[in-house]
């Protein structure tokens, strides 16, 4: 059957193979050439070995912007993550219309994130204009804030769902046995339930994390990088110096940015495989 | 004990009640804005609720569906989504069918890459994807469905394989005794196998592809085509006084086919949620 099936490798295999050299393959390997040289159109370009990896280290900006997406995925992550296991809680306790919350919990995944930062501009820039509260656009604290509480919005209904799942897998019989056995709530949740959902845990974490830490639309929308990229996370520095500044320089800074940008992905994803591959083996 | 537990319940009840409104509160807002006339959209009064002096009833909706383009946005969206999806779909399902069954080093190779695609940001790769592109003729809504399939390749594979090797060996051979080619084989046995996994892949991709900005930005030729959420920051963005009625109704005709689209299928959305979260 193999060798049956090998012979349509051009019409099984080839169309992908295609698409994927065009819109992957034949990209990265020219972004990963084109971060070593200066350039402003693929057909001028001149090497010029690590100067724009050395720019892009020294650049004060794209440092601030680190900090400020590293702050914001470890405070958006560890929101998320609790909200939205309190809430799988409590929906799997045999609450009244569960299903309804639900659907409402989840319903802002489907709104893209340019939508959803609009939407929430013009929410919390009324807030803020009647509490006599800079806007947005005016103070970095309060554009982190609403970073913070649209990424909640949008994804406490995702990582819940992944949560319900987890806790519904969990058998009846071992939270029967722990009450029998006298187990308190408290001692169910965190000695039978936490451990039990580990895997979804993980998952959920990880998740959020890549999620914070290469976010754009909603970067771009809320806030747009202002006040002066006070609130400008690193995905937006990257567009902002391919895009917003003239000179010949900028394009090939912005290519060495993205190269170490997409190390740190990397990086972080490793990490993931490796724990999430050491838990398969204990369980 | 027994009073305790309900009260706890209620405490429980309540909370939910009011994160649940907090939750709908966003869109309600654009909403009722969406029905009132331009001038009553201000600071002061964006809370309240339209009343005989502000509303408009429709105005807003027919305004902007006559004018701003934003017909043609909506219809460039719909199109790149649904030949995007079709094309993912049929070729991708193919290709990990390929790969699964057929053991070498072309399979191992495609596997890996599409694995180490899903995890490079899209930045890496903006500036040359959109040169490409470019070159290849690839800057319309008609034929960017092939730079999409190429780049969300990855996650789709990666679902079917992940189900695939699930498959029971037999059925396929049965057939293949009984004298299917491999691609009779692949329509007329795989592909309804496989039919939950191409609903789950379906709607994962669906929502990315209805709300995806940057790459269409970058890759269309801006000056004639424009897709929805591209249209929404360009208007946003643009300095000068922006019309907020049509503004929220546009707003809300984006949104509302994808909350109607998730009511009817809550489901099929559920359950590809948590298959795209477990394999991924």
């Amino acid at each position: 059957m193999e060798k049956a099936i090998r012979k349509y490798w051009p019409i099984f295999v080839l169309p992908t193979l295609v698409a994927f050299s065009v819109g992957f393959i034949y990209p990265f390997v020219q972004g990963l050439y084109l971060s070593f040289c200066k350039f402003t159109t693929i057909k001028k370009v001149t090497f010029n070995g690590i100067d724009n990896y050395a720019y892009a280290i020294q650049d004060s900006g794209f440092w601030h912007s680190f900090w400020f997406t590293a702050l914001f995925t470890v405070v958006s992550t560890v929101l998320i993550n609790v909200i939205a296991f309190a809430i799988a809680l409590a929906l799997t306790n045999k609450i009244k219309g569960s299903n309804v919350y639900r659907t409402v919990f989840f319903m802002p995944n489907l709104i893209g994130g340019i939508v959803l930062g609009y939407i929430w501009q013009i929410l919390l820039n009324c807030v803020l204009s009647l509490m006599e509260k800079p806007l947005l656009a005016l103070n970095a604290t309060y554009g982190f804030i609403g970073l913070i509480i649209l990424m909640c919005w949008q994804q406490i209904g995702y990582m819940m769902i992944i949560y319900i799942a987890g806790l519904q897998s969990i058998p009846d019989d071992y939270i029967e046995a722990a009450k029998i056995d006298g187990a308190t709530t408290g001692q169910i949740l965190f000695r039978i339930k936490i451990p039990n959902v580990m895997p979804s845990i993980t998952i959920c974490t990880f998740l959020t994390i890549t999620n914070g830490f290469k976010l754009f639309d909603q970067n771009l929308a809320l806030t747009g990088g202002e006040p002066a990229h006070a609130s400008e996370m690193l995905a937006l520095n990257i567009y902002n110096t391919f895009y917003s500044r003239t000179g010949p320089q900028w394009k090939g800074y912005g290519q060495a940015k993205a190269v170490i940008f997409c190390i740190m992905v990397i990086i972080i994803s490793m990490i993931q495989l490796r724990i999430t591959k050491s838990r398969e083996v204990q369980q | 004990m027994k009073t305790r537990e309900n009260l706890a319940r209620k405490i429980v009840f309540v909370v939910l009640f009011i994160l649940a409104l907090a939750w709908g509160y966003p869109v309600f807002m654009i909403l009722i804005n969406s029905l009132k006339g331009d001038t009553f959209i201000s600071t002061n009064s964006v809370f309240e609720l339209p009343n005989s002096g502000s509303f408009v009833g429709l105005k807003n909706y027919t305004n902007a569906l006559g004018s701003k383009g934003f017909a043609a946005a909506f219809g460039y969206s719909l199109i790149i989504t649904v030949t995007s999806d079709v094309l993912i779909l049929i070729c991708t399902s193919m290709c990990a069918w390929y790969i699964t069954r057929v053991k070498g080093v072309l399979s191992k190779l495609c596997y890996a890459l599409f694995v180490f695609s899903m995890v490079v940001p899209f930045q890496m790769l903006m500036f040359t994807l959109s040169s490409t592109a470019d070159r290849l003729d690839l800057d319309t809504p008609f034929n960017i469905c092939i730079i999409y399939l190429g780049f969300g390749a990855g996650l789709a594979v990666f679902m079917f394989t992940g189900f695939m090797k699930s498959i029971p060996l037999e059925i396929e051979e049965a057939a293949m005794i009984d004298g299917c080619n491999p691609l009779q084989t692949f329509f007329q046995i795989v592909l309804p196998i496989l039919k939950p996994t191409l609903i789950s892949v379906a709607i994962l991709e669906t929502m990315w592809l209805w709300n995806d900005y940057l790459l269409p930005y970058l890759v269309l030729d801006r000056k004639k085509y424009m897709t929805i959420p591209i249209l929404i920051q360009y208007f946003r963005g643009s300095y000068g006084h922006v019309e907020m009625g049509p503004m929220m109704a546009c707003i809300m005709m984006t949104v509302l086919p994808i909350i109607i689209l998730y009511i009817c299928l809550q489901k099929y959305i559920i359950k590809g949620v948590i298959a795209g979260a477990v394999k991924g």
